[in-house]
Formats: structure tokens, sequence, C-alpha cells
């Protein structure tokens, strides 16, 4: 019992990544971005791979950052200089990173048990030896969720922050600033997707494996937690985004771990996913139009 | 100097919609000239704006800023130079920060946007004096979120915000329209005190013909695309509400005929 509390909680932070990505398009740029279901495999793809080839556990992070970015960058540049509109740009970012994962990893692919996680290497043994596996991962997930999320606290603290908030707000403003709203838009298409692609990249060291199709549904659980969170602490607005979502995230993932563990079965649980999704939306009484910000 | 020449513009060419608004439409406005432009609905008031703003193109002609052509410059960077307030209120500024972020965001325009604190500590009594000089008791309300004050409050921010930076030209798009009537004096005399303060190029659309009147050095009056009245300086120091609002009549009967 406690095992599985520990592996929700856990899953509910490294998750709370993807979330953070999702708040960061949807929330901030008003920008509903689905490229996520194509990032998050791409980071999962990239650190296999490496992880398989030898690379250092803790640089595979930042390649899976990198990865994410430039997934970000694609989506970016396809809305604001071809000028597609922004659902379908996602769309077409995600198409194509289904077969560039697929490509990276060749197919489905499974890390070695002999090879170093980021949860096993020497620098987190010495730290952590002594706690279980469990206690490793959530550990590690903790401070690294903690450490993005304090970064992005920030970060919407700076200028480049406060003009990114902005672009959602209110884009006329922004050009009355005389700056160029694609550039800011394409940034924050980054940064997302960095972070989505981040989380992608704690799974494959959790779960030692990548798959083609775990990026299916990520853009809808990210909707779910930023809206959970928000609708959450929408009365507590001394709450900041980045912690609502973070709280967002957790909830679901205990919401999903309860409905399986009552025995649902686990071909229904996308239904569950979208009855939850749909409830939480009419409950919370916006139906996903307008949702306060940072 | 600011100067439009030969300007031509279609609306939905081709199509049975087909509107030709500009056809070799031109306008020169001196430095520091305050120029009041009215019109009916339709007139190409706001099409001039956009023109000059980069926010529509012209199918032809050019757009000259001291002699040097701006026509190829994107919308955000014309806006270097130029600050313009909305006849709506939300526009000017960011709802969802609170007005201290919306102002620094303002006070950083023509600067990067970078790692930097967005807010400076040092600026909030800078802030605090501007609004002070507003007389609407913004001053102790820096934290507030924006989308909580109403209009007539957003619009005067809205109008700080464009006005901030050092500028040459402030485009009033019926910035007092959807005020109430004393609110719109309110933000009239502080659009008013701003441009004389800093000396600015403005342009100014108004359906209110006493404003027209009474502020700016020049009154423009649009119709179908063509300037039909035109007076600056001492002519236009001694027209009449009467005058303009008998003409503004005559032309309104005409285009309903």
């Amino acid at each position: 019992m406690l095992d599985l509390a520990i592996g929700t909680l856990t899953q509910g932070l490294i998750y709370a990544l993807v979330a953070f990505g999702v708040y960061i398009t949807y929330t901030i740029l008003d920008f509903p971005d689905l490229s996520v279901d194509g990032s998050f495999p791409l980071g999962a793809a990239v650190t296999a791979v490496l992880l398989s080839r030898g690379a250092d556990p803790y640089l595979t992070l930042l390649a899976g950052v990198g990865a994410g970015a430039l997934a970000g960058l694609c989506t970016g540049l396809i809305h604001v200089k071809l000028h597609v509109r922004n659902l379908l740009a996602g769309i077409i970012t995600q198409t194509a990173l289904f077969s560039i994962n697929l490509q990276i990893a060749g197919s489905n692919l499974t890390v070695d048990r002999s090879v170093d996680t980021i949860f096993s290497a020497p620098p987190t043994m010495a730290l952590l030896g002594g706690l279980s596996l469990m206690g490793r991962k959530l550990a590690v997930s903790l401070v690294l969720v903690l450490l993005v999320k304090l970064l992005l606290d920030v970060y919407f603290q700076t200028k480049s922050g406060l003009l990114l908030r902005a672009v959602g707000d209110n884009p006329v403003l922004v050009t009355s600033l005389a700056q160029d709203m694609g550039d800011r838009k394409i940034l924050g298409l980054v940064l997302s997707n960095a972070l989505v692609a981040l989380a992608g990249c704690i799974v494959c060291h959790e779960q030692r494996s990548f798959s083609a199709t775990m990026g299916t549904g990520q853009v809808v659980f990210g909707l779910a937690a930023v809206i959970i969170g928000i609708s959450l602490f929408r009365k507590m607005s001394f709450v900041r985004g980045t912690t609502a979502v973070l709280a967002g995230s957790v909830l679901y993932k205990i919401c999903i771990q309860a409905a399986i563990s009552i025995g649902l079965p686990a071909n229904l649980l996308k239904l569950v996913t979208a009855v939850l999704f749909l409830l939480v939306l009419v409950f919370s009484g916006r139906k996903g139009e307008e949702i306060i910000h940072a | 100097m600011l100067e439009v020449q030969h300007i031509c513009k279609t609306y939905n060419p081709g199509s049975v919609t087909e509107m030709r608004l500009f056809e070799d439409f031109s306008l020169s406005v001196d430095d520091g000239q305050f120029v009041s432009i009215i019109g009916s609905n339709g007139s190409g008031k706001t099409s001039l704006l956009n023109i000059l703003c980069g926010s529509i193109a012209a199918d032809s002609g050019d757009v000259l800023v001291g002699g040097q052509s701006i026509s190829r410059l994107r919308d955000y960077q014309r806006y270097a130079t130029m600050g313009r307030v909305y006849q709506n209120p939300a526009l000017g500024t960011c709802p969802n920060l609170t007005m201290l972020e919306n102002l620094s965001l303002a006070d950083n325009k023509g600067k990067p946007y970078g790692l930097g604190w967005g807010v400076s500590k040092k600026r909030v009594g800078f802030y605090r004096e501007l609004l002070s000089g507003l007389g609407l008791g913004l001053e102790d309300k820096l934290n507030v979120r924006m989308g909580s004050l109403s209009g007539g409050q957003r619009q005067a921010i809205a109008l700080l915000m464009a006005s901030m930076t050092p500028l040459q030209f402030l485009i009033l798009d019926e910035h007092t329209a959807a005020l109430d009537p004393k609110t719109a004096e309110v933000i009239m005399h502080l659009t008013d005190r701003i441009i004389r303060e800093k000396h600015l190029t403005a342009m100014m659309v108004t359906h209110n013909l006493r404003y027209a009147v009474e502020y700016g050095d020049r009154i423009l009056m649009m119709n179908q695309g063509r300037i039909v009245f035109d007076r600056a300086g001492a002519a236009k120091a001694d027209t009449s509400i009467e005058e303009v609002l008998g003409l503004f009549n005559r032309i309104s009967i005409g285009c309903e005929n």
C-alpha cells in the first residue's frame, strides 16, 4: 500500500513537468499545442538510445530538454513563419515526431538492467543510498520537479517572462511594445516542449523503456492537470499557477490510480480519463475557455 | 513630418462586396501637430490609422516619416516610435498582470526583454508619481490585477503606458468612445497634457465633434476615403462646432441617399 502511494506520488511529480509544459502553452500563451504527444516520447527515445550506448545518465536529461526544445521550435516556426493555424501546427509536428522517434530508437526499446539511470547512478547512490529504489525515484523526481518549478516561478518574474505572459493575455499590447509576438510564441513553445520532453526522459529512466505510443494522451493529461489545479485554487490568488498545476498533476494521478485499484479494467482507462476531464471542465464552470494566468 | 503619399486601398477586391476606400489619398502632418480626425463610419479614419501603424497594408502608395519610407517595416517595428491607444480599454493593458507589472512592461519598451527582473523596485516611486498625477486614486493600487479596474481607469493606464517611453507619434483610435462622459473628459484632458508635455505628433480619431473642435491644432473631416475639410492653426481655432456639425450632417445625408 505504501509502495503504491509512493509510486503514485512519483508519477504525479514526474508528469507535472508535462503539465507545466501545457500550462505554458495553453494557459499562458493561449496556444493549444498538440506537439506534446510527440515531444514526450521524443525525450524518452533520445534517453533510451543514449542510456543504451553508455551515456552519462544525468546528461541524458539535458539531451532530452534539447530535443524537446527543437520539437517546440518546429511547431513555432510552422505556426509563425508558415502561418499554419496553431492546432494544425501542433498536429503536424506530433505526426512527424511519431516517425522521428522510431527512427531515433529503431523500434520500441528496453534499457538493460545493468545500465545505471539517474535513480541508480553513483552520485545518486552517494546521496540517497540509504533509500530503496522506490524512495530514490520519489526523492530524485521531487528534487528535479521542484527545481524546474522554482526556475519557472523566477522566469515568470523576469522581463522575458512578463512579456511571455502578456502574449496570451493581450497580443495587441506585445505588438505595441515594439516586440515581435511571433518570436515570443516560438520561445514559449520551445520552453514548453523542452519540459514535456524532460518528463519523457525521466519516465524512460523510471521505466527503462521507450515505446512509440507512450505519448498518446499526454496532451489530455496535461490539460486535465492544468484545469484541475487552476480550478481548485481559483479562489486563492496567492497560490502560484505552477503550484496549482503541480497539485493538479498529483491529484489526477491519484484519481487514476484509485480507479485502477478498485478494479477498473485497463482498457477503460482512457474512457475514465475522458469522463474525468469532462466533469472537471463542467464543474469548474469554464469549459476550458478562459483560464486565469500566473 | 509624417507623410502619406498616393495611398490606394480596396477591400475585398474582385468580390461583390468590393469596396474601394482610398484612391490616391495623400496627407502630410507636421511634427508636433495634434490632428483630430472626424467622419462617419466607413469614411476611412481607422483604416488610415491602421495603414500608418502597419496593421493593414495599402495596395499602393507610401508612408514616410522624416522623408524615410516606413512601408516595409512590420507593425511591431513601427511601434518603436509610435504609441497607440484603442477604443477598447482592454487592448491597452494586460488584464491578468498587476498594474505594476503592466507599467514595468511599458517602461521597458525600446530595451530588450531579457532575464532581468521584470519589476524594478527603484521605479515604483516614479510610477506612483505618474499615477497620482492622474488624480484617480490609482497610486495605491499598484498590486491590483488590471482586469479588476474600471474601463476608464484602464484607459488612463493604457494612455500612460503608450506614452511612457520617448516616442514621436501618438495614435488615438476613438480612445474616449467607450467611456462615460465624465471619464472621457478626464482622459481627454490627460491626452492633451501628455501630447503638449512630450511634444508629440498626434492623430486622434474621434466621433466627438466637440473634442475635435476644442482640442488639437488641426481638424480633418473624412468622407468616403477623401478629406473634405481640413483646417489648421488660426483657422482651426476659429472653427465652431456648429460649422463642423452642419457640414457633417450634410455629408451624412448625402451618404444615405
